[in-house]
């Protein structure tokens, strides 16, 4: 039960909320199945010897059935309080201090967005979404393309991301940890690769990741870097991904100024090495075959220098 | 038909129906490198004004592929050629549905005029996007002027769907009648 992805392992209110629900109606069912086969096996066990057509049978029968009927509209009118009652508990209002993210649904990855009190304080950051412990935070989610599902089962339910609406949803974290979400909704080939990591920080630790991520990405100082600058530039990876504080700047692919800085690559699929990297970069098909990332066979010096850029951008 | 006929055909139509529904749908993932190369590299040019360029012989490899006309029309879009071309009607730059064609409507014409450049706005978008996503957005935009077989349009695009796919639209006839 314990686990990075599981709804029976709470770290936070919203969780506590529906695994708490989510016991209380497992151990109701436990008793009403009890009782549904301990009368049948009983029913079987004490059946009539013969046929018997007696009133007082007919009428014995009636009073079984009733109070049979009466029981179950009473269990689920209990049900059905005890689930408004959670409901009320997810979507409860939070505090002034809550934090907002902007969530951003793609094919398949995730882009979690932090605005800042000027607009060039906006902070991408690609399948890792960072919070603090114990401080509200309020979701506001979006897909680019086709319906994606919001998914950290230690946090909150799930929420469906729907394209041009816009869906919010709260959730907390009360323990530090790194959780696992993934997309809950098929939304293409690569679905089942479509996670990200929350990884919840006490608050000055956020902060200050805020604060690295906000800047742009530093000039390449080495040789070696400064060729694997100019392979991203005058190559292909610039048409698609965006490093801020260098001529690349679009938005089709996922924001790589901070690429270094992250756990995982691919969303969630690989581990942040060298080596994954590389295989990514060359041939990321044979890893998440139908991914929107093309081949790009490029020469073994022009490689190891894009890798020693890409690894400068902290 | 009789039975003993019947038993033949009807397997024999649906293998035929798997086969051809399979080049009509294959993803070739792994093989995207490998899909026509061709050298991007700088080339000197024949260009002159006057008469347009003839058509090329030859087709692009997706012509007969509907996936790879569905990740056309969606590359379309991500590369910003709508910008200029609109969705295929022409705005800044040339309309692509008509029959109308400067630099030739042939699939090496087409593939050249993305790689290459063209006079008066068209960038140049050499090594900037891959041979494979080249050769779907030439059959992308060849599809626009009925340049495609109907039945290899994109009947259900893999991304966010902005109006009704290509294969349930009324046919319109081939607008394409060959260049003026």
């Amino acid at each position: 039960m314990d686990g990075l992805q599981s709804a029976l392992n709470p770290a936070g209110p919203q969780a506590s909320v529906i695994a708490a629900i989510t016991w209380t109606f497992f151990a109701i069912g436990l008793v009403v199945y009890a009782l549904v086969i301990g009368v049948c096996a009983w029913a079987i066990f004490r059946r009539r010897r013969t046929a018997d057509n007696a009133p007082e049978t007919d009428n014995r029968l009636t009073w079984v059935v009733a109070a049979a009927v009466l029981a179950t509209v009473a269990t689920v009118i209990v049900l059905s309080g005890i689930s408004v009652v959670a409901g009320r508990g997810l979507t409860a209002p939070s505090g002034d201090n809550a934090v907002t993210i902007d969530v951003i649904g793609h094919q398949w990855w995730w882009e979690f967005q932090y605005r800042g009190a000027m607009a060039s304080e906006l902070v991408n950051s690609p399948n890792e979404m960072h919070i603090p412990v114990g401080i509200p935070v309020v979701i506001t989610a979006i897909s680019r393309d086709v319906i994606h599902s919001f998914w950290t089962p230690n946090l909150q339910g799930k929420r469906d991301l729907i394209p041009g609406f816009e869906t919010q949803m709260r959730l907390q974290a009360d323990a530090p940890g790194i959780y696992r979400g993934q997309c809950a909704e098929f939304c293409g080939h690569q679905h089942a690769h479509m996670a990200f990591q929350v990884i919840a920080e006490p608050a000055d630790a956020f902060q200050s990741w805020l604060q690295q991520q906000r800047r742009a990405a530093p000039a390449p100082s080495t040789a070696d870097a400064q060729r694997g600058h100019d392979v991203f530039m005058n190559g292909t990876c610039a048409t698609c991904h965006t490093i801020r504080g260098t001529s690349a700047g679009s938005r089709i692919g996922p924001e790589l100024t901070h690429l270094a800085s992250r756990k995982r690559i691919a969303a969630g699929t690989l581990e942040q090495t060298r080596d994954h990297l590389a295989r990514w970069i060359v041939d990321s098909q044979s890893i998440k075959p139908g991914n929107r990332m093309p081949p790009n066979p490029l020469s073994p010096d022009d490689l190891q220098a894009l890798l020693t850029y890409l690894e400068t951008l902290r | 038909m009789n039975d003993r006929s019947r038993l033949v055909v009807v397997p024999l139509v649906a293998c035929m129906l798997i086969v051809w529904g399979c080049e009509r749908e294959a993803r070739p993932f792994e093989q995207l490198v490998q899909v026509q190369k061709r050298s991007q590299s700088e080339t000197g040019t024949e260009l002159a004004a006057g008469t347009p360029l003839p058509p090329s012989a030859g087709t692009s490899p997706f012509q007969q592929n509907a996936w790879g006309q569905s990740e056309g029309k969606r590359l379309f879009t991500a590369y910003n050629c709508n910008g200029c071309h609109a969705n295929g009607g022409g705005a800044i730059g040339p309309a692509l549905m008509d029959d109308e064609w400067i630099y030739g409507f042939g699939p090496e014409n087409i593939f050249a005029s993305i790689v290459e450049g063209r006079p008066d706005g068209m960038p140049s978008f050499r090594n900037k996007i891959p041979d494979y996503q080249v050769w779907q957005l030439v059959a992308y935009v060849q599809s626009m002027s009925g340049q495609t077989p109907i039945d290899t349009s994109s009947g259900r695009s893999d991304h966010l769907q902005a109006r009704t796919p290509e294969i349930i639209q009324p046919y319109q006839g081939r607008i394409q009648t060959g260049h003026k």
